[in-house]
C-alpha cells in the first residue's frame, strides 16, 4: 500500500481526550508536491490531526512517519528541523518584535539549526538573512510594513505573516490551518496565488480550509474528516459528489 | 566595535561618559563618594545581568542573590589564598559562579513561569542556610569571610615576604582604594555594558526575546529553547558573580546575608523599576534605588522631629511615630511603595516614562510645523 511518492503518512492515529475520540483510526497518505486539504464540520479534529503531526500532541496509538522517519516522539523543534512548518489556526508570532525580525527569526532557524551560541554578530550584519526576509515580506505583499510590531497588525496580515515566516523556511511540508480565515476577498485570492506558486515549486501542502473556493482552487487531494474520522477522501470532484460528504456538512450545520 | 550601528555606538558612549563624570554630576546630589559610587556601579552591574535573563528571555529569577554572594566568597577565597590581586579574584569568581549558575539554571529551567521562579528562589534559599550551617568552613557562618594576616596567599609569597599587617586588594599593585576603586569598578560596568549591549544587537538576542514573546512558535520554528534559556541564566549569573567579586574586593567581607531572598529581590525591583528588556533601565533603577537607600537609612527619628517641628504640638509627634516606619530600617517599606505605585501606574519602569514623555514633546513639536506647512508649501 505505501507508495514511494508518499511522504507524509499517518498510520492508524488515534486520539483520546478522555472519554472524548477526537481522532478514530486516522490513515492519511500525502504524496510528494500534492496539495492535501482536509475539510470537516467544526470539531471534527482537524487541528487535532496537524497537532499530532508536529509533535504538539502525542497520538493515543499510532504513528506519524514522514519521509521514512518516524516523527512520534520526537520534539516539536526536531520536527520542523526535518522540515515541516506549520502556520496556526490562531496566529503563532512573536508580537512584540517588528515584522521583520518575526520573518528573520525562522530564516536563522533554517541556517544556524536548533541552537546557535551566535553572539558575536550584530542583527545588522545578518545581510543576506536580511534580505532573504524582505524578499519574502514582498512575495507576500507586507514590506510597506516590517517595521511595524506584529501585534499591532490586523488578523489577516498576521495570518500572512505567519505564512512568510514558514515558507521562509523552504519546507518540505507545510501545514496549514485555515490560512485564510479573516481575511478579505482580494487577500484571501492573493494568498491562493502565492499558495499555487509555491507548489509549482514543489512544496508539499497540507491545507484545512473552511472556504470551499480556497479548497477547490488549490487541493489535488481531498479528505473529510467528521468526528474524528475520515469518512470520505479522493479527488476533489469525487469528494463533490459524494452523498456522505453532504450529509456530514448538514449534520454538522444543525 | 566597528561593526557596531551607529546608534548603539551613541548609546554606549552616552553611557561610558555618563559613568566616568558620575563624581562631578553626582556632587550636587551629596553622593560623589568613592564608597556609593562604588555600590552604584556593583549593583549596576548586578542588574545589567540579570536583564539578559528577566528583561531578554522573560524568565524571573528570584535567586539571583546566590550568585552574587557566591561570587563575593570566592573573590575573598582567592585574595585568602593565591594573591590579594583584584584580576585572580574576579576571573576565580567568574568560574565559580558561572559553574552554580550552570547547575541551578539546568534544573529550574525544566520549568517555566512561576515555578521556575520558586526554583530558583528555593535553591537561593538553600545556599543561603547552607553557608551558615554546614558550609561554614567555607562561609565562615555570621561572622562572614574576611582576609586574614595569616593567609597563605600563595602566590604572592613566591614572590615577596608577607607584610605584617592585612593587606588590602590591589590590582597590579596599584591600591583599589577611594576613586581607584570607583574607577576600577567603572572600567568593568562599561565593559559589562558594552558586552550586554553586544548580546542585545546579536541573532542570539533576537532568538532570546523571541522565547519571551513566544517560546510556542520558537519550538515549532525549529529552535530548542532550553540551551537558549540556559545560556543567558549562566551569563546573567556570571555577571551576578562578577558584581558580588566587586564587592568583596572594594570592602573584603563576605556574608551569606548577600544572598538572602531580600537581595534577589532587590535586583528584581532595580530592573522592573529602571525598565525591563532595556538596556540603560536596570542600571538606573539600581542607582535610584541604591542612593535613595543611603538617604533613608541613615535618616532617625531626630532628624524627623526637627523636620515635623512645624507643626502644631501633639501632631508633629504623630507625624514623627508615622514617617519614621518609612525611613532607617523601614526603608524597605517606602521602596515597596514605590515599586508598587511604577508597577500600576508605570509598568515599563522610568524608561517607559522616558519614552513617553519623549513622545509627548515629539507630538507636540511635530504638531506646530504641520500647522504651518500649508503656508509654505505651494497648493497642489
Ligand atoms: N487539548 C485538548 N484537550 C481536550 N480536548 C481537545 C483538545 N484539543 C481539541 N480538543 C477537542 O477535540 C475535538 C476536535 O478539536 P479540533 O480543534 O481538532 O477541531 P477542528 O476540526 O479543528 O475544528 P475547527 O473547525 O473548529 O477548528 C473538539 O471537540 C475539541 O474540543
Ligand atoms: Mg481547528
Amino acid at each position: 500500500m505505501t507508495n514511494s511518492n508518499v511522504v507524509l503518512h499517518v498510520a492508524d492515529v488515534h486520539k483520546r481526550f478522555g472519554g472524548l475520540h477526537a481522532l478514530a483510526d486516522i490513515d492519511l497518505q500525502v504524496e510528494e508536491g500534492q496539495t492535501h486539504a482536509i475539510i470537516g464540520p467544526n470539531g471534527a479534529g482537524k487541528s487535532t490531526l496537524l497537532n499530532v503531526i508536529i509533535g504538539k500532541l502525542a497520538p493515543t496509538s499510532g504513528a506519524v512517519v514522514f519521509d521514512g522517519t518516524v516523527l512520534t516522539g520526537k520534539k516539536p523543534y526536531q520536527i520542523n528541523q526535518l522540515g515541516i512548518a506549520r502556520v496556526f489556526q490562531t496566529p503563532e508570532i512573536f508580537a512584540d518584535l517588528s515584522v521583520l525580525q518575526n520573518v528573520m527569526i525562522p530564516a536563522l532557524a533554517k541556517r544556524d539549526g536548533a541552537f546557535k551560541l551566535n553572539m558575536l554578530r550584530t542583527l545588522e550584519s545578518e545581510t543576506e538573512i536580511r534580505a532573504e526576509a524582505e524578499h519574502m515580506l514582498e512575495d507576500v505583499g507586507m514590506i510597506s510594513r516590517r517595521e511595524m510590531a506584529a501585534g499591532s497588525l490586523s488578523r489577516g496580515d498576521k495570518r500572512r505573516m505567519e505564512l512568510a515566516m514558514c515558507l521562509i523556511q523552504r519546507p518540505r511540508l507545510l501545514l496549514l490551518d485555515e490560512p485564510t480565515a479573516g481575511m478579505s476577498r482580494h487577500d484571501t485570492n492573493t494568498t491562493i496565488e502565492l499558495l499555487k506558486k509555491i507548489k509549482s515549486r514543489g512544496m508539499t501542502k497540507v491545507i484545512i480550509e473552511h472556504d470551499m473556493h480556497v479548497v477547490f482552487s488549490l487541493a489535488d487531494k481531498i479528505s473529510v474528516l467528521a468526528q474524528g474520522r475520515i469518512i470520505a477522501d479522493g479527488t476533489p470532484d469525487q469528494v463533490r459528489g459524494n452523498p456522505k460528504v453532504q450529509e456530514a456538512y448538514l449534520g454538522g450545520a444543525h | 566595535m566597528l561593526t557596531m550601528p551607529r546608534n548603539d555606538l551613541l548609546l554606549f558612549l552616552g553611557f561610558a561618559i555618563a559613568v566616568l563624570t558620575m563624581p562631578i554630576w553626582m556632587a550636587p546630589f551629596g553622593a560623589a563618594y568613592p564608597d556609593l559610587l562604588q555600590r552604584f556601579m556593583i549593583y549596576g552591574l548586578f542588574a545589567l545581568g540579570f536583564n539578559i535573563l528577566f528583561g531578554l528571555t522573560g524568565y524571573l529569577s528570584f535567586g539571583h542573590a546566590a550568585f552574587f554572594g557566591v561570587g563575593s566568597y570566592a573573590a575573598v577565597w582567592s585574595m585568602k589564598l593565591l594573591t590579594i590581586d583584584a584580576l585572580p579574584a574576579m576571573i576565580f569568581a567568574l568560574i565559580i559562579s558561572g559553574i552554580f549558575a550552570l547547575a541551578i539554571g539546568y534544573v529550574s529551567l525544566r520549568r517555566s513561569g512561576i515555578y521556575f521562579s520558586i526554583l530558583t528562589l528555593a535553591f537561593a534559599q538553600m545556599s543561603y542556610n547552607l553557608a551558615y550551617s554546614v558550609l561554614t568552613p567555607i562561609t565562615n557562618g555570621e561572622t562572614g569571610l574576611q582576609l586574614n594576616i595569616n593567609d597563605p596567599r600563595y602566590l604572592d609569597r613566591m614572590f615577596s615576604a608577607a607584610t605584617p599587617s592585612v593587606p588590602s586588594p590591589t590590582m597590579l599593585g596599584l591600591p583599589l582604594t577611594g576613586f581607584t576603586g570607583f574607577y576600577f569598578c567603572a572600567g568593568f560596568l562599561i565593559i559589562a555594558f558594552f558586552i550586554a549591549q553586544r548580546i542585545t544587537g546579536s541573532p542570539f538576542g533576537m532568538m532570546l526575546k523571541g522565547i519571551k514573546s513566544n517560546q510556542t512558535r520558537m519550538n515549532y520554528t525549529g529552535f530548542n529553547t532550553r540551551p537558549y534559556t540556559l545560556a543567558a541564566f549562566v551569563i546573567s549569573g556570571m555577571y551576578a558573580g562578577l558584581a558580588g567579586s566587586l564587592l568583596a574586593i572594594t570592602d573584603p567581607l563576605a556574608g551569606a546575608e548577600r544572598m538572602q531572598w531580600t537581595a534577589s529581590g532587590e535586583v528584581v525591583l532595580m530592573t522592573i523599576l529602571g525598565g525591563a528588556g532595556t538596556l540603560v533601565g536596570p542600571v538606573i533603577g539600581a542607582w535610584l534605588i541604591k542612593y535613595f537607600e543611603n538617604i533613608f537609612s541613615a535618616i532617625n527619628e531626630n532628624m524627623l522631629a526637627r523636620f515635623w517641628d512645624f507643626l502644631p504640638d501633639g501632631l508633629d509627634h504623630a507625624a514623627v511615630v508615622v514617617s519614621a516606619k518609612f525611613v532607617g530600617e523601614g526603608w524597605f517599606l517606602t521602596l515597596g511603595l514605590v515599586f508598587v505605585l511604577i508597577v500600576v501606574f508605570l509598568p515599563g519602569g522610568i524608561m517607559e516614562g522616558v519614552r513617553r514623555i519623549a513622545s509627548w514633546i515629539d507630538r507636540n513639536r511635530k504638531s506646530t510645523p504641520k500647522s504651518a506647512s500649508p503656508k509654505t508649501q505651494p497648493a497642489e
